[in-house]
């Protein structure tokens, strides 16, 4: 036997990795058929909701007050042709933008600090959580003595309800982050800064994100609350609409924004979870319940 | 142990030299003693293999010698050489292509991008992947993903690799190949190696000499040298024999625990 075989290994190795990849690979679904996979179940609790909600009408259940299906998206429909909710829907995702904005920035900066300095985690580790249980409406009067009813405190609101979900799940992102990643991101000589970049960064993104839509959502509510109760002139938002409705007890007016504010929180939401079920196949951690 | 004339003999240019290391973990009553006064030292170019039962303090040694931790006493020198690790599981960063895994230590020591892409290429090569550089690593067979994780310690330009049970998880089939992978890359690039397992035949198979530790704590307990011709089969008659012997002395070691 020659002492030189580099061929015999070669070809035995590409066979057996043919071996192993010859798992078919599942065929990629049309755009249209991935939309209406992702839609049709969404589409059919709508129904539901429609159906059980002309029941209700039907059964007569506060007949003079509770408006039918019908009433109302006619009223959502005229309402959607006026400026004041186009200009209200503008204000607040104006405001929900620039208060995630702030909350991201505090929230990675917290989290981040929190997550790598023991003391520090000893110490407030808890109270993030803690202001995470915290109904977001309890800030609405603290921000309107400290700021007056303005906009600021409208953006306060949302940095304190969406900033401790961010840091949190920065800090639960670390927490999880594998130690033999970390040894051998060390081995290769990545140190402090550049092992932050290229392997604790990274490594940390899905439960990043994850705190990213969990701030969204906090904050969303954090937002409509304040703007409920924060009325500032010749600037319409959704909340003060609810709020209009609410003194001229319009039902039908008031189920219409409510249901303009629950399309924005699902699109959101789709958005968030696009990102996520993108960082979870690049992983490989997609199942099938992002598939 | 400290007078074997041979370990004298190496010292001067050993490429890993470990003399009188200790290690002891925790304090007081609770302290474990992973590592007790070991002295070893691989050549430049040698091939050592380190066997022991579990609680030998094998991992322990490996991180004392690639740097990631210091001994409580005694000393590891490898005489400034770059030394890179390679563990049991693959270590592979999940978000990047296997290119881009192995690409990452050069980026870490700021070798030039035109530079990389053509090392990534050679390295993927050398490995037998080189049509599978765009995939990600759970795209990848666990044989594959050690294919990756060696090119990308090749990557760190080390003149040592320690490896750490590196083909523990895979099948026999797969372990064979990546044997004569290893063995040949050994060869040709000169390297100093120090793998540890605690398959007797596979360090039969490929060390120059086979090094045995106890366990708790971890001491050098005996050596063999391995001086049968490459490439070696791991169920040749000479690597069974050997591994026989090896395996005897081990169970000794194991009985002496039971008592």
């Amino acid at each position: 036997m020659a002492v030189e075989t580099p061929q015999e290994p070669t070809a035995a190795l590409a066979g057996l990795d043919q071996l192993e990849l010859a798992v078919p690979q599942q065929a990629k679904r049309h755009v249209a058929a991935r939309v209406w996979a992702a839609a049709w179940p969404k589409l059919l609790a709508l129904v539901l909701a429609l159906a059980i909600w002309q029941l209700i009408y039907l059964s007569g259940f506060k007949s003079a007050i509770l408006p039918g299906p019908a009433t109302t998206l006619t009223d959502l429909w005229h309402q959607l042709h006026t400026a004041q909710l186009w200009s209200g829907i503008g204000t607040t995702l104006r405001r929900a933008v620039i208060g995630f904005a702030l909350a991201l920035v505090l929230g990675t900066v917290v989290g981040a600090l929190v997550s790598r300095i023991k003391p520090l985690r000893a110490a407030v580790g808890s109270l993030i959580t803690a202001l995470q249980t915290l109904p977001s409406i309890v800030w609405v009067p603290f921000a309107i003595i400290l700021f007056g009813a303005n906009t600021t405190a409208i953006l306060f609101v949302i940095v304190m309800t969406a900033a401790p979900a961010i840091a949190n799940g920065l800090i639960a992102g670390a927490d999880f982050l594998p130690p033999l990643l970390l040894r051998a991101g060390k081995t290769m000589g990545l140190r402090r800064v550049s092992l932050y970049r290229h392997v604790i960064m990274p490594a940390t993104l899905p439960a990043f994100v994850s705190g990213l839509k969990q701030g969204w959502a906090f904050g969303w509510h954090g937002l409509i609350a304040a703007e409920i109760v924060v009325i500032i002139l010749g600037q319409p938002s959704l909340g003060v609409l609810l709020s209009n409705d609410q003194d001229q007890a319009d039902m039908a007016g008031a189920i219409s924004i409510i249901l303009v504010i629950l399309v924005i929180g699902i699109v959101v939401d789709m958005l968030f979870n696009l990102i996520n079920g993108r960082i979870r196949r690049r992983w490989g951690v997609a199942d099938a319940a992002s598939a | 142990m400290a007078t074997d004339p041979r370990l004298d003999e190496t010292r001067a240019g050993a490429a890993v030299q470990i003399t009188e290391v200790s290690k002891t973990f925790g304090r007081g009553d609770t302290a474990l003693v992973a590592l007790d006064r070991i002295s070893l030292s691989v050549a430049p170019g040698e091939f050592v293999c380190l066997i022991g039962a579990s609680g030998c303090g094998k991992s322990t040694l490996l991180n004392l010698v690639a740097g990631l931790d210091a001994p409580s006493s005694g000393e590891v020198s490898t005489g400034g050489r770059r030394v890179t690790l390679m563990f049991q599981e693959s270590a592979l960063f999940p978000w990047l292509t296997a290119a881009k895994n192995v690409e990452m230590p050069m980026r870490a020591s700021g070798v030039p991008k035109a530079e990389r892409r053509e090392r990534v290429t050679e390295l993927l090569d050398l490995v037998q992947l080189s049509s599978f550089g765009d995939k990600r690593p759970h795209q990848l067979s666990g044989g594959m993903r050690q294919r990756v994780a060696l090119a990308r310690a090749l990557a760190q330009d080390a003149d040592v690799l320690l490896m750490d049970e590196p083909f523990g998880a895979l099948d026999a089939m797969t372990r064979d190949l990546l044997h004569e992978v290893l063995e040949g890359i050994w060869r040709r690039q000169q390297l100093s190696i120090l793998f540890v397992t605690h398959e007797v035949r596979e360090a039969v198979r490929l060390g120059d000499r086979v090094v045995l530790l106890s366990s708790r704590p971890g001491r050098v307990i005996g050596e063999f040298g391995v001086d049968f011709e490459r490439p070696r089969g791991m169920d040749s008659a000479d690597t069974v024999g050997l591994a026989i012997k090896i395996k005897d002395r081990l169970r000794e070691e194991i009985v002496r625990h039971g008592r």
